[in-house]
């Protein structure tokens, strides 16, 4: 029952004893804040400033910025940024995906292969692996495909196979599936034992107590870290751009070459990667929104 | 009457730890086992080894005359494969004493996913099958709630409800009332009793030694890894012939 003053007198009007003094009405004073009050102030007030630096200084030439923030070069590298994103992210996940499970699998040489990537890639810096792969036609010249060990069937010159798109998207993916990999593990233990208990109890089908059981459930332990990872990748890309490809750090890199103007293309570059950066907030918060369901928090 | 579980001479031990010392059990078609024990007797793996959720190190049990979790040819025993167990597994219900029941799916979702996945019935045939069970544990007006959104005992029901679309030929209940606050034992106990009246072959782990003298035809009495005894309930409630039979229900009842 809620302890409040008045709630017994009206339940009992006809108790006896003196009558009950009139409660007085009281005005509730809430409590001051004088420090957040200062913090307020000043905050605003470098806010204000930077804001204004923004505004006046000659020195950001926000005519070039909105010259180039829409031109078709700036786009496209913007497109290639995303294709770039998005084909890392898919086969790196794709394969963090397999390499999870063989970790989590009962046999010791599939967990020590796994385990074996996993230390490897993630040990690789990102750009010296790009570089490898850029270099690859130098340590194969070519690809057979045929019997392991004997002979191949079709076989392919490595220069043309290994593009310089191919060679990033490469890159990108088997660095990010080390990192996924183990993120999706860690989601996949997150799910309690008793889920698979129950649902090898009932006679579902392997894959099925995976795909409908068990990564469900995990998507919720596993999706605020890939939001982290695919963001930290989008960003990632710039670092192709030692591969003259033209995505959206190297082109603003080459047109401030021609025209000198570093600072505003600087900040094409930047606003580019913020708004979509933003834009993968607002896409993650429904995904995770989606997986939430049946959950209290 | 037939034997619906016949369980011989099992061992199983974790590590050096030996959890179940050589037990023989026979539960006949149609009737309700009741395993009482102290906590740790290997209780819950004895119930786990009869539908394979624990594998055995030696001895066998076998469900409606088949060897569970392996096939015997000649004098050898072949491990079955993975997908054969779970057929297998599909006659034999399960309720856990925490229900297990799928959070991100609704309770409608949580009944007909074995139905659908493991018997390929349709969703539809499966809807209404997972309908009319919901209606037998008095849960018809939750199909689309949550697992989360109910209480423990309503979650327990359509674990039960769960375990009973597959159209079990047993049932086994491990403790299904343990994890309960004390209000909420009883409407558990009546679906579980309503069972037992039609026919249903049980073995029920627990603790509630009312239920056991109400609907038990055999109450075992497990400790340290052995069946100490077992008999009607008259006889190992009232008249336990082991002093640790006796020590034990001192204390639970
Ligand atoms: N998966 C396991 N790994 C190791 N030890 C286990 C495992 N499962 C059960 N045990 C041990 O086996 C013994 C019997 O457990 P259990 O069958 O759960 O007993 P009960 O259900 O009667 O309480 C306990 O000592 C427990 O710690
Ligand atoms: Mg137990």
């Amino acid at each position: 029952m809620p302890l409040t003053s008045d709630a017994p007198a009206a339940d009992a009007p006809e108790r006896a004893g003196p009558p009950p003094t009139e409660a007085p009405a009281l005005k509730v004073v809430p409590v001051r804040h004088p420090a957040r009050w200062a913090a307020i102030a000043l905050t605003a007030v470098v806010l204000a400033q930077f804001a204004h630096g923004l505004v006046t200084n000659p020195g950001w030439e926000w005519g070039v910025f909105a010259q180039f923030f829409t031109t078709e070069t700036i786009l496209r590298a913007v497109g290639t940024t995303l294709q770039l994103t998005l084909y890392g992210t898919a086969l790196g996940f794709l394969l963090g995906l397999v390499l999870a499970f063989m970790r989590l699998s009962d046999s010791p040489f599939l967990k020590t292969v796994a385990a074996g990537y996993i230390w490897v890639f993630r040990a690789v810096p990102l750009i010296v692996q790009l570089l490898f792969w850029f270099n690859l036609a130098y340590l194969y010249k070519r690809i057979d495909i045929g019997i392991p060990f004997g002979p191949g069937f079709f076989s392919f010159d490595t220069v043309n196979l290994v593009g310089a798109m191919s060679a990033a998207v490469l890159g990108l993916a088997l660095h990010q599936a080390a990192y996924a990999a183990e993120i999706v593990r860690g989601g996949v233990l997150a799910v309690d034992d008793g889920q698979l208990a129950a649902a090898a109890a009932l006679g579902i089908p392997r894959l099925r107590q995976l795909r409908r059981i068990v990564l469900p459930q995990a998507m919720r332990a596993i999706l605020p870290n890939a939001a982290n990872e695919v963001i930290s990748l989008f960003k990632g890309t710039s670092i192709v751009s030692v591969m003259a490809i033209g995505e959206l750090f190297y082109q603003v890199q080459v047109v401030y070459g021609r025209n000198g103007r570093v600072v505003p293309l600087l900040m094409v570059a930047t606003v580019w990667y913020v708004l979509l950066t933003g834009a993968l907030s607002v896409l993650q918060h429904y995904i995770e929104r989606h997986f939430a369901k049946g959950a209290t928090r | 009457m037939s034997a619906m579980v016949d369980i011989r001479s099992v061992t199983k031990s974790f590590g050096s730890v030996e959890v179940l010392r050589g037990i023989d059990l026979t539960v006949r078609t149609g009737e309700v086992t009741v395993v009482l024990g102290p906590s740790g007797s290997g209780k819950s793996t004895l119930l786990r080894t009869v539908n394979h959720l624990e594998k055995v190190d030696s001895g066998q049990v076998s469900v409606d005359g088949q060897l569970v979790g392996y096939r015997r040819s000649g004098d050898k025993l072949y491990e079955l494969r993975e997908r054969d167990i779970l057929k297998q597994r599909t006659h034999i219900g399960f309720v856990f004493q925490n229900f297990h029941l799928f959070p991100h799916l609704t309770v409608l979702e949580n009944i007909t996913e074995a139905p659908v996945a493991a018997l390929k019935r349709s969703r539809k045939d499966a809807e209404a099958a997972a309908r009319r069970l919901l209606e037998r544990v008095g849960l018809a007006d939750k199909a689309d709630a949550y697992p989360r959104q109910l209480s423990g005992g309503q979650q327990q029901r359509v674990a039960i409800a769960r375990a009973l679309a597959l159209e079990p030929k047993l049932l086994l209940f491990d403790e299904p009332t343990s994890a309960l606050d004390p209000e909420l034992v009883g409407e558990v106990l009546d679906v579980i009793k309503d069972l037992a009246q039609q026919g249903t072959t049980m073995i029920v782990v627990t603790h509630e030694i009312g239920f056991a003298r109400e609907v038990a035809d055999t109450v075992v009495f497990m400790d340290d890894g052995r069946i100490v005894e077992q008999g009607p309930p008259s006889q190992i409630l009232d008249a336990p012939r082991h002093e640790r039979t006796r020590a034990f229900l001192s204390k639970v009842l």
